[in-house]
């Protein structure tokens, strides 16, 4: 019989104390006077007196932690500290719905197991939930809103008692068990049908015609019930296929032509392989005149052009000294991250990673899926490589933002608040990175209303793998013929069913709940300690893939292609609860596993390993070399595709694209009318506390980013803790090499100048890699496209402009791409609080990541002025570049252009820089890049606790006005501060660049700043500019 | 000389092994990482090294209360060879998630909580230290990183005493170097008369919340690009190691 065990701190909880001051903040100060966490374990095994007592034993901490066991065979021990009638007024029950990841669940369930040498048998499992008992002057109302604040109801229920409702019938055993109803039946389907019915079948899936109740209605929630029932054509429907009628036409051809029906694993498997998602059609279909499509013309032919010009560099003796790089590039584009040459002896791998429409249903479940996903890509590059640093980034609405959104015309499905987004993806990348030891050191949040609806999060790994492996290069991999398929990891359950293709499509009521999942962070951590520390290097597996988005789907008809052909038995594939239907099975995007390729003489030893490690590991099948795709369940045959097929079979789609209508697209802000000023000081602490500037330290102190001992420069830099734009990290204790890190992104440009948005954000990520010290002959970059309608003409144009911004930047700086990613569909469609139909689409954004290796970690440059005396140099010109600005969005105004970009002239400063700073001559750098000059000038003041003047006389550039010359956004310039020992030295070696002496700092605590005519146009405290910087974030 | 043997302890979400190990190595040890499963398989196999070191991580993701999981493990399996360990001439040292593993496991009084400010947090401190234990012979203070969500040291009044008493509150954090610059609050967590470290009745078992293993290399420390630029211009050598390193050494050259 079910029993449940309650601990409780008996010694002051801090999460009481923080949760009284939460509830406080929802229903009126003063209101909440009180609140006691209880953690509850809802066991659901056979135990005796003896079991349930030792099994509380093992949950409570004896020193802070009593407990309470509930049986109807026991009398019940009040907990301390609850008791009495007079110290509670509601109970809120927190507990997850059937069949969502429950990690508290599963770590209890082991520790029981191991304690009572016990094993639970099938179907026998333990449940956590938190209990919050609250006291205060509450009404039933104010008890639902606290509710509603603690739990999500995509994943989440809340049970609410009174104080008499608990004392009738307190909580006893919640057994969230999944109870399939759905039928395993493969179903044929006919696609001779009309096109009105097969638009049908690929908009909201496959009939479930013969079924009641759908399998995912029964296992996850309620609410899908619902969402179904909103749309007719949605009743008894499986969910998005995404597949648009000319790819169904070519199934069917296909079928027509073998002569059967196809199967719904089939239809699916087809749907998850061809899928945006997973192909990038919109990257690779031909557009306009370029028939090779975005990404062959524009991302790969930069990369091969790159890489020519620097091997015929290294060979004809330029390059052979370090500072000119060669051909790093080692694995680009082919594999699950992008690998260049770290050493000798290693390889760093990165790539960035989206994971928008989860996040935007389950911030938390969708940033740690995206990061420990993100992590699996790494683990998934050549024979696996070993995460070392994560990278994050959310563009986000700001958290005040009030606007109600629904995503049903009823207003029963709201979407969740501005904060409650940012906080929840917030935690789920601290959750993700901090529980799997991955130091996350680079990351960034921007902001701006068009996220409100669709935010994106950004999740990045790097990773570190030796180039040979058993003498073998480690990113060379290849299923052979007869490999056993294996998976590892995690088990399958109807998490994250369709995924893929509700990627694929924009949010709306009918995206499907199941699609939203929560990561387990340990169950990850064992599989990949297991994998890229000892499996990999004993040589005992060919290949490697991770298991994502589609599932075994993807992931095995991925790796098929290098035998080309698998056989798989679904029927063998560990499942979290019975009654899985096999399209279910081989779809499930549920976490932590990846796929093998076993030879059959390893796969004792294989198996022993993970066994010893608690890793789960189960041969599904073999590889095969007949060219075709083969799936079993028992012993029917459920798919049966050629791989040709498979890959190729997708038709391809003539893009069109075509400049926005005359006068170009609405603009953000009217151009002119910034009111000229006297003084700037107002402005510029304003400035400094906008959303886009202001620290962000609350959040960068959650991540922990100095374990694995490799932190250099921080994220957090100085004595005033500023947020560095870059980063260095030695990833090989005992190298003196560094990897540096930086990341950039224009959003606030794209509407008005995609072409140089684009280039903004290259130059921006390699001129922050520069300033911190970083070779800008060895940065590689990486590029992810947040693009939104792209059935629009003209955002297909804006697209085509900035992917024709990367070639020709990336050419002329010599920094290659090595990976990347495009997330196409950021539009929400659904209801405004009047019911009103609206739709949000993202601005388009570009995220650019540069990555790169130093020789000597020891000689970057942090970004905080060092010394009083010392001389502050600015790089590069001033121009009147103010259009989409920080400063034109604060103040409602623009003026002059977009930044452009030379890059022939900051790629000669870039190297001139970087040959200074191995000489030891440069004391601190910043790049100045959003809120222009005064905002990089007061962070490197800021962070040094140091005061300076500064003269706008020598600035140079063609700029006319002070506020031009302060919060102008001109690309290719840095800000540096120099020993005046050093000055001339330094000079002599920036010779031939536009440089500048503006200043010295001081030991005051004043930055001032007079203009050409020697007026003072800035003069404030350096302790105020800290204090606008700090305030923005204080206190969340 | 043989190098002293040292067992740093894996898996199931440890994570700091590797540095720690590295850290051991540098102040001349011999450090070997070792999955707790494998210890468990073949338990003699302990007694076959000088010290034992649980490093920091995030065991079973800290799921039922940070360490509790891991220590019900090692109770399980272990308990007998783990206490044979600490009655010989030996050495025990856990670091953050191992603090809260040997404080769960009963090898170190008091227990770790949840920091007053309920969030995880990474951030530097200094630690004044004052003990007589062997991990700490001749250090009056470092700077050490934490990063902790359960770090608050607790214990009841009692205990307290009995461990003042007995000089086993080795670490407390004080307004030191770092905290002074960067303008933060000594004690990052709200922990008991500013405990940071403590350690057995004898000193030879040593519980620590901030990382030392973190702050072993000069480049680890968040000011050194400062310190650098002042070595520099006093013509000064720049030094490659961090105060910290000492700890290692101090556990090594027992032995030696």
């Amino acid at each position: 019989m079910p029993f449940r065990i309650e601990t409780h701190y008996k010694v002051p909880d801090a999460r009481s104390v923080s949760r009284r001051g939460f509830f406080n903040s929802l229903v009126g100060q003063g209101k909440v006077s009180k609140v006691a966490i209880v953690d509850a374990y809802s066991v659901d095994a056979r135990m005796n007196h003896t079991q349930m007592q030792k099994a509380a034993e093992l949950l409570a901490n004896p020193i802070m932690e009593s407990y309470q066991i509930i049986h109807p065979t026991l009398t019940l021990r009040p907990l301390q500290g609850r008791e009495s009638k007079s110290n509670f007024d509601f109970a809120i029950e927190i507990s997850y719905l059937p069949g969502v990841t429950d990690n508290i669940s599963h770590t209890a369930k082991e520790t029981l197991e191991d304690g009572l040498r016990i094993k639970f048998k099938p179907g026998e499992s333990v449940y956590s939930s938190q209990v919050f008992f609250i006291s205060g002057k509450l009404s039933g109302t104010d008890a639902k809103k606290i509710a509603g604040a603690l739990h999500n109801p995509l994943i989440q229920k809340a049970v609410i008692k009174s104080f008499a409702d608990f004392h009738k019938a307190p909580f006893g055993p919640n057994l969230p068990k999944v109870r399939l109803t759905a039928s395993k039946k493969v179903l044929k389907i006919d696609l001779n049908v009309t096109d009105e019915e097969l638009e049908r079948l690929g908009k909201y899936g496959i009939p479930e015609a013969v079924i009641a109740r759908s399998a995912s209605d029964a296992a996850i929630s309620g609410r899908s019930k619902k969402i179904a029932s909103d749309a007719l054509a949605m009743t008894k429907r499986r969910g998005p296929l995404a597949l648009p009628l000319d790819y169904l036409h070519a199934i069917r051809d296909y079928f027509d032509k073998i002569k059967r029906k196809p199967t719904d694993v089939e239809i699916e498997t087809l749907a998850q392989t061809w899928s945006e998602h997973c192909k990038h059609t919109i990257f690779a279909d031909p557009m306009d005149n370029l028939k090779q499509g975005l990404y062959k013309t524009y991302i790969k032919a930069a990369t091969e052009a790159i890489r020519k010009q620097k091997a015929s560099a290294a060979k004809s003796g330029r390059g052979r000294s370090h500072s000119t790089g060669g051909d790093f590039c080692v694995s680009v584009f082919t594999d699950n991250a992008g690998g260049i040459v770290f050493d000798k002896n290693f390889l760093i791998t990165h790539k960035v990673e989206t994971h928008n429409t989860p996040s935007a249903l389950d911030p938390f479940g969708g940033a740690i899926t995206g990061i420990v996903g993100v992590n699996r890509d790494c683990l998934g590059f050549g024979l696996g490589a070993k995460p070392i640093i994560n990278t994050y980034g959310f563009c986000l609405a700001d958290p005040d933002d009030k606007t109600k959104l629904y995503r049903d015309k009823k207003l029963e499905q709201p979407m969740l608040s501005a904060r409650r987004i940012m906080d929840g993806v917030i935690s789920g990348i601290n959750a993700g990175g901090n529980q799997s030891g991955i130091p996350t050191n680079s990351g960034f949040m921007y902001f701006d209303s068009r996220y409100r609806a669709k935010p994106l999060v950004f999740a990045g790994t790097v990773g570190l793998i030796p180039r040979l492996i058993k003498g073998k290069p480690s990113h060379i991999k290849q299923a052979k013929k007869d490999d056993l398929i294996v998976m590892v990891g995690g088990r399958v359950g109807l998490d994250g069913i369709h995924g893929a293709t509700f990627a694929s499509e924009g949010l709306d009521a009918h995206s499907p709940a199941t699609a939203v999942q929560i990561g387990d962070p340990i169950t990850q951590k064992k599989l990949s300690d297991c994998l890229s520390k000892e499996a990999r290097d004993l040589g005992i597996y060919n290949s490697i893939t991770d298991c994502g988005a589609g599932g075994l789907s993807s992931a095995i008809g991925e790796m098929a292609g290098q035998s080309n052909g698998c056989l798989v038995e679904l029927d063998k594939v560990p499942v979290k609860y019975p009654g899985l239907a096999p399209w279910q099975i081989w779809i499930s995007e549920s976490q932590e596993r990846m796929v093998l390729a076993v030879p059959p003489k390893k796969w004792i030893n294989f198996q022993w390993l993970m066994k010893k490690r608690g890793v789960e590991a189960t041969a599904i099948g073999k590889f095969t070399a007949d060219g075709k795709c083969v799936v079993k369940f028992g012993k029917q045959t459920v798919l049966d595709l050629e791989m040709d097929f498979l890959h190729n079979g997708r038709p391809t789609k003539q893009q069109i694209s075509s400049p926005p209508f005359q006068g170009g697209v609405p603009r953000v802000h009217p151009r002119g009318g910034v009111v000229k000023k006297k003084n700037y000081s107002d402005q510029t602490l304003k400035l400094l506390s906008t959303l886009n500037i202001a620290s962000t330290d609350f959040l960068t102190t959650q991540y922990d980013h100095e374990v694995q001992g490799s932190s250099v420069l921080k994220p957090l830099q100085g004595k005033g803790r500023v947020n560095a734009d870059a980063t260095i990290t030695r990833p090989v204790l005992g190298s003196k090499k560094g990897v540096v890190l930086s990341q950039a992104l224009y959003p606030s440009y794209s509407e008005l100048d995609p072409y140089n948005m684009a280039a903004c954000a290259i130059d921006t990520a390699i001129r922050q890699a520069v300033a911190i010290g970083g070779n800008p002959d060895y940065l590689a970059l990486l590029d992810n496209f947040c693009w939104c309608s792209p059935e629009d003409p003209s955002r297909l144009w804006q697209l085509k402009e900035a992917a024709r911004a990367c070639f020709d930047y990336a050419v002329s700086f010599g920094t290659p791409f090595i990976s990347g990613k495009d997330s196409m569909y950021n539009d929400f469609k659904g209801f405004d609080k009047d019911a009103k139909p609206v739709k949000f689409s993202i601005p388009p954004t570009l995220l650019i990541s540069a990555i790169g290796v130093m020789d000597d970690a020891a000689k970057s440059v942090s970004l905080d002025a060092k010394l009083a005396g010392d001389v502050i140099y600015i790089l590069g010109e001033t121009k009147n570049e103010l259009d989409g600005s920080e400063f034109a969005g604060m103040i409602q105004h623009n003026d002059g252009k977009v930044p452009e970009v030379d890059a022939e002239k900051n790629s000669r400063l870039y190297k001139a820089l970087y040959n200074a700073i191995q000489k030891d001559l440069v004391a601190s750098a910043v790049s100045i890049g959003r809120g222009g000059l005064i905002t990089a000038l007061s962070k490197m003041l800021i962070a040094g606790a140091l005061g300076a003047e500064v003269s706008l006389l020598d600035l140079p550039g063609a700029w006319d006005e002070n506020y031009q010359a302060l919060f102008s956004e001109s690309q290719g310039r840095i800000l540096v501060s120099v020993d005046p020992k050093k000055a001339e030295a330094f000079e002599s070696a920036m010779a031939d660049n536009v440089i500048a002496k503006i200043g010295i700092v001081t030991k005051k605590d004043k930055l001032i700043i007079t203009d050409k005519d020697n007026k003072k146009i800035v003069d404030l405290r350096i302790k105020e500019a800290t204090k606008a910087y700090k305030s923005t974030f204080k206190g969340y | 000389m043989l190098k002293p043997k040292i067992l740093v302890l894996a898996g199931y979400g440890l994570n700091c092994e590797e540095e720690t190990a590295a850290a051991f190595e540098l102040a001349g040890g011999q450090a070997e990482i070792v999955h707790i499963n494998d210890l468990i398989a073949e338990k003699g196999k302990l007694m076959k090294y000088q010290i034992l070191a649980v490093p920091g991580g995030f065991s079973y993701g800290d799921d039922t209360g940070s360490g509790k999981a891991y220590a019900n493990k090692l109770k399980n399996h272990l308990k007998a060879a783990l206490y044979k360990f600490a009655e010989q001439d030996k050495l025990i040292a856990g670091i953050c998630n191992g603090f809260q593993i040997l404080t769960n496991f009963g090898l170190l009084p008091g227990a770790l909580t949840f920091n007053d400010f309920p969030r995880y947090t990474a951030r530097w401190t200094d630690v004044k230290i004052k003990s007589q234990s062997p991990w700490l012979k001749g250090i009056k203070a470092l700077s050490l990183p934490i990063a902790h969500g359960e770090g608050k040291f607790y214990a009841g009044t009692e205990t307290l005493a009995i461990m003042k008493k007995q000089c086993q509150i080795a670490g407390k954090y004080f307004k030191g170097e770092i905290s002074t610059a960067q303008n933060l609050k000594p004690n990052p967590n709200g922990s008991m008369q500013d405990i940071a470290m403590i350690t057995s009745q004898n000193g030879k078992i040593l519980g620590t919340m901030p990382h030392p293993e973190r702050a072993v290399f000069f480049t680890q420390h968040p000011h050194w690009p400062l310190m650098k630029e002042k070595m520099m211009r006093a013509r000064k050598p720049i030094p490659k190691f961090g105060p910290s390193l000492q700890i290692f050494k101090n556990a090594v050259n027992y032995f030696k």
